[in-house]
């Protein structure tokens, strides 16, 4: 009986790939991620997993799983090629309970990979924040479906779990630390940033949109009930990515985008800001881009303990005037026109704005002054946002 | 030298091929055809003498314009092109392979002073598209075996270097051929092809009519008498533009660095780097103006190191004629105020 329900449960043809640690082991698995076919399983034997090249899976459908988060180990600390730990290229793959440690580059890029789970993974540079780690832990990209669950990543020079260009997005009850961008949501649609713990990062939780990407026009993106706390790290972003300007010490921070419903979070010992909305900073091009943040919410989150020590030029008097702390919330005062907020929040909320008067300008134009912003309404239609069911339906306990 | 002098013993093979009468046995059509990942290269028939890459009848030796550079290489690259069928010319770009087609290309290193082949890769163009495929000589050089996980074995570079070269997975043939899903051939492409090959191309009856290309990418040892953009420009679509370009690997960049391509800033010029994280090297531009020595393009390109290196598969060193072609061509390039140039 047992056998009979079980073959109704799966396709008769899906098989399961048992690859053990030890020698060898980088060649069995990835023969295994190669010759697996829909449907199948490629299971991680306990262990640390030595390889010296990226590993790949092109195959859809597929399922790698390890013996747990600390108990299967993938370690390239003497990786020789390819710009990532794990490369997914093809769609409905899950990962499950296994670590990757000291990629040279990304630790696990989906590219293209529609309906992909992450569940309970781990990305760890062991050294701690370094420049010279690899940029983004966990790393979607251009890919529709998207769900991260109970994954822990830390050390990423860039962002340790970055969502972009992609749509239909969750990351949800996952540990970010010791990044430079906790999570990054960038020129995404449609996700969901829920019940994370986001802390010792350079910055906690950013939602940007960038110009000049294939896919652009960011927004429809829901942060809530992190706890965002702590985020201290100095930035140690390589030059030249767009993460080396965000200052030390903010909790969350929104760039850019349309619609962006920031609640009930906890944000607490974040010595810039708990929350940020600001426009673009840099001079741009492209005509499709809109660089303003457009009704950016700010509902009700639990702030203390924030702006004590902001990582801005010339903000000493300004703390000053505000009694030694920042406010809760930073704008930039940009916005698009008048018909279009970029911020809006409760009028009980603490704030203070920038008072710029173009896009571009920068910090020494600044005439800070007190927030000034409309009240909120009702919650826009919040239906379809968020990673697919049948990625829900795919985490086990 | 070296090269240019492997170029010419090519192209000789290529006149001796097209002009041979089509008597040299056949290609075995159903091995390409048929479903199943072939174990050998034998199966396929691709050449009478393998080890001594002697091509089937119908199997026609080519080189490229301006080649992927491949640690310094040698390259024997063939298309197959089945009887009874055509390739058909498409404008500039890639010659149009019926099904049935194959393209074949095999790696070799000098070792005690003989060419030793390392592996052949194979492209099938099957009903159901392209399917790639490596295959790794043994060392009594007698067969070559499918290696679908790839491998990894030392050899010494021309420049002599020692190096474990990477013999690619099947996965990582596709990071270089895919296209927007799909497996696609990346060199031959009419504008990197010569005129001459292709006259007798079509001479042969291999494909329908020659293609007319306006803009043909210059021969690769001739890049000293080109222009330096010329130059540059060929080498970064043949070495970079499989996927710095829309629906490839690195689409997502944002970087497009094929021939065609003439936006400034979709090239790089004054571009922030999109995900490079370490590999920016502290620079802020992907090519800024007259500073090659500030640019990330060059930066990435005079590493080895994994994580910064590009391009990120098939070489293990630094190709230092590419990078001086590029670092010319940036040093060239009118300098430009950083704050207007994002304008």
């Amino acid at each position: 009986m047992t056998a009979l329900a079980l073959c109704a449960a799966s396709p008769a043809y899906a098989a399961t790939h048992e690859i053990a640690a030890g020698d060898g082991a980088g060649q069995r698995l990835q023969e295994a991620l190669i010759l697996s076919e829909p449907g199948d399983e490629v299971v991680l034997g306990a262990g640390r997993f030595v390889l010296d090249d990226g590993l790949s899976l092109d195959v859809d459908n597929v399922t790698v799983r390890g013996a747990g988060m600390n108990a299967t180990v993938l370690d390239f600390t003497g990786q020789k090629g390819a710009g990532e730990g794990l490369l997914v290229t093809s769609d409905k793959v899950t990962l499950r309970d296994f670590a990757v440690e000291n990629p040279q580059g990304d630790g696990i890029k989906s590219k293209g990979a529609d309906n992909i789970v992450y569940q309970r993974v781990r990305v760890t540079w062991t050294s701690g924040p370094k420049p010279t780690n690899g940029a983004y832990g966990i790393y979607p990209v251009e890919s529709t479906g998207v769900l991260i669950a109970e994954c822990e990543v830390s050390g990423a020079s860039d962002a340790g779990i970055y969502v972009g260009q992609s749509r239909k997005i969750t990351v949800r009850n996952s540990i970010a630390r010791q990044n430079v961008a906790g999570i990054e949501i960038e020129n995404s649609r449609d996700a969901i940033v829920e019940r994370n713990m986001v802390t010792g990062n350079t910055g906690g939780i950013l939602v940007f949109d960038l110009p000049n990407l294939p896919v652009m026009g960011g927004g429809n993106v829901l942060v809530r009930e992190n706890l965002v706390s702590t985020n201290t790290t100095p930035n140690f972003a390589p030059k030249g990515n767009i993460v080396a300007g965000v200052p030390r010490g903010t909790g969350i921070m929104v760039m850019a985008n349309e619609q962006v419903w920031v609640d009930n979070n906890t944000i607490v010992d974040n010595p810039t800001a708990a929350v940020m909305v600001v426009s673009y900073i840099k001079p741009f091009e492209d005509k499709r881009y809109n660089p303003y943040p457009r009704e950016v919410v700010v509902a009700d989150n639990q702030a203390y303990d924030n702006g004590q020590a902001p990582d801005l030029p010339g903000i000493a008097p300004v703390v000053q005037a505000f009694g030694g702390a920042l406010p809760t919330l930073m704008w930039d005062g940009l916005q698009q026109d008048d018909d279009t907020p970029a911020v809006l929040a409760s009028p009980e909320m603490p704030g203070w704005s920038l008072n710029l008067s173009k896009q571009g300008q920068s910090m020494a134009e600044a005439r800070p002054g007190p927030l000034s912003v409309p009240a909120y309404g009702q919650p826009w239609n919040m239906e379809g946002i968020g990673a697919p069911k049948e990625l829900e339906a795919r985490l086990v306990s | 030298m070296i090269r240019s002098f492997v170029f010419g013993a090519a192209l000789a093979t290529a006149a001796a091929a097209l002009a041979a009468a089509p008597d040299r046995g056949a290609v075995n059509d159903a091995v390409i055809a048929e479903a199943g990942l072939p174990r050998t290269l034998s199966e396929y028939g691709f050449f009478t003498d393998a080890a001594a890459q002697i091509p089937t009848a119908r199997v026609t030796p080519y080189r490229l314009n301006t080649p992927l550079w491949s640690d310094g290489a040698e390259k024997l690259r063939f298309v197959y092109v089945p009887q009874g069928t055509q390739a058909k010319a498409d404008g500039e770009g890639l010659i149009d392979l019926p099904v049935g087609a194959a393209l074949i290309k095999t790696f070799a290193f000098q070792k005690d002073g003989k060419r030793r082949l390392i592996e052949t890769r194979v492209l099938l163009h099957r009903a159901d598209g392209w399917l790639a495929l490596p295959y790794v000589w043994n060392d009594e050089q007698t067969e070559a075996k499918l290696a679908v996980a790839g491998a990894r074995m030392p050899v010494t570079t021309p420049a002599g270097e020692a190096i474990d070269y990477r013999v690619p997975n099947k996965n990582q043939c596709k990071e270089c051929h895919g296209l927007n899903g799909e497996v696609i051939p990346i060199g031959p492409k009419a504008r990197n092809l010569s005129a001459d090959w292709l006259d007798r191309f079509a001479d042969a009856g291999m494909i329908d009519k020659v293609p007319a290309v306006a803009n043909r990418i210059p021969m690769w040892e001739d890049r000293a008498t080109v222009s330096v953009a010329a130059a540059a420009r060929g080498y970064l679509e043949a070495n970079c533009a499989h996927c710095h370009r829309p629906g490839a690997t690195a689409s997502n960049s944002g970087l497009d660095l094929r021939w065609e391509q003439s936006d400034p800033h979709a090239i790089g010029i004054m571009k922030h780097p999109v995900a490079a994280g370490r590999g920016a090297g502290n620079l802020l531009y992907d090519v800024v103006p007259g500073k090659p020595d500030q640019s990330i393009l060059t930066y990435r390109m005079a590493s080895s190191e994994a994580g910064v290196a590009m391009p990120e598969l098939g070489k293990a060193t630094v190709d230092h004629d590419g990078l001086e072609a590029v670092e010319r061509w940036i040093a060239a390039l009118p300098q430009m105020d950083a704050a207007r140039a994002d304008h």
